[in-house]
């Protein structure tokens, strides 16, 4: 009994410290420089944050509208059945993904100091 | 004769694993099925058949069923996560299930500083929080399936 009470405090000190590591990283990571979409996990296209955009991934098996607007990526519309893409809302911190399995679509936003320069627009 | 057969135990576990089918859109998220047979080994043979089971595991099932690169972080995983598992099980004041969970989150942690070091981008450690929560779940099933294992098999003196 007294070893299921030591186990029990140990797993809410893990979860304790990774909830800990969110809050950490989401105060202190980077804004994001640009996306990445891929599409059945090759590159689509990159798109810079700082202007506002709309972009028309065409996938296979449907359509998704990725709509950048003020540093802030999101999912405008798609096409898909269960719209989980549109609902998660927008992304602008580096490393954070928006995923739309059924079409296979991935946006990553990317940022940071090394590679904010060579973001390419197309 | 224990080792052999713990060891294909484990590795057709972790064949059945593959087979599994994951939705969850952060890579690493598993069960981690054949890490029962760590804890099991932990518990009834040693800390370092334990070890040698894990070794020869991730070798052979790196080999058979993926690449040498998803076997890198096999390899990393199960290297954290029985070092964690093998103090917390000397100090004696946990169950296999506080183990396992420090384990499964141990092993998660050690993958992610070889995905940061591979991809060289910090990017990863955002998976880390996200993981460590995946990892403790993981670690509790596993670790309730090894204590009952522990439980019931006795390893007979050959």
């Amino acid at each position: 009994m007294k070893k299921r009470r030591n186990d029990v405090i140990l797993i809410l000190c893990i979860l304790a410290a990774a909830a800990l590591l969110w809050c950490a990283f989401a105060l202190f990571s980077g804004d994001g420089a640009y996306v990445q979409v891929t599409v059945n996990g090759e590159e689509y296209g990159q798109y810079s944050l700082y202007e506002d955009r709309t972009v028309q991934i065409a996938a296979g098996t449907g359509e998704n509208t990725l709509r950048i607007e003020d540093g802030r990526a999101y999912m405008e519309t798609a096409d898909c059945p269960d719209l989980l893409c549109v609902r998660q809302g927008g992304i602008e911190k580096s490393g954070e993904s928006i995923v739309c399995l059924p079409h296979r679509v991935v946006v990553t936003v990317y940022g940071g100091e090394e590679s904010s320069g060579d973001a390419v627009s197309r | 004769m224990t080792y052999g057969l713990m060891t294909a135990a484990a590795i057709v576990l972790g064949y059945i694993e593959a087979q599994i089918p994951y939705f969850f859109t952060v890579p690493g998220v598993k069960l981690g099925l054949a890490n029962s047979v760590a804890v099991f080994a932990l518990y009834r043979l040693s800390a370092a058949g334990a070890a040698a089971v894990s070794a020869v595991r991730v070798l052979a099932a790196g080999l058979l069923f993926t690449s040498p690169f998803t076997m890198l972080f096999s390899a990393a995983g199960a290297a954290v996560s029985l070092c964690v598992m093998i103090l917390l099980k000397k100090s004696g004041r946990f169950s296999p299930v506080g183990v396992s969970a420090a384990g499964g989150a141990a092993h998660n942690l050690g993958q992610i500083a070889v995905a940061a070091l591979v991809m060289e981008s910090g990017g990863v450690y955002w998976f880390f929080p996200v993981l460590c929560l995946s990892g403790v779940a993981a670690g509790v099933i596993i670790g309730i399936i090894a204590g009952m294992l522990v439980k019931r098999i006795k390893i007979a003196q050959i």
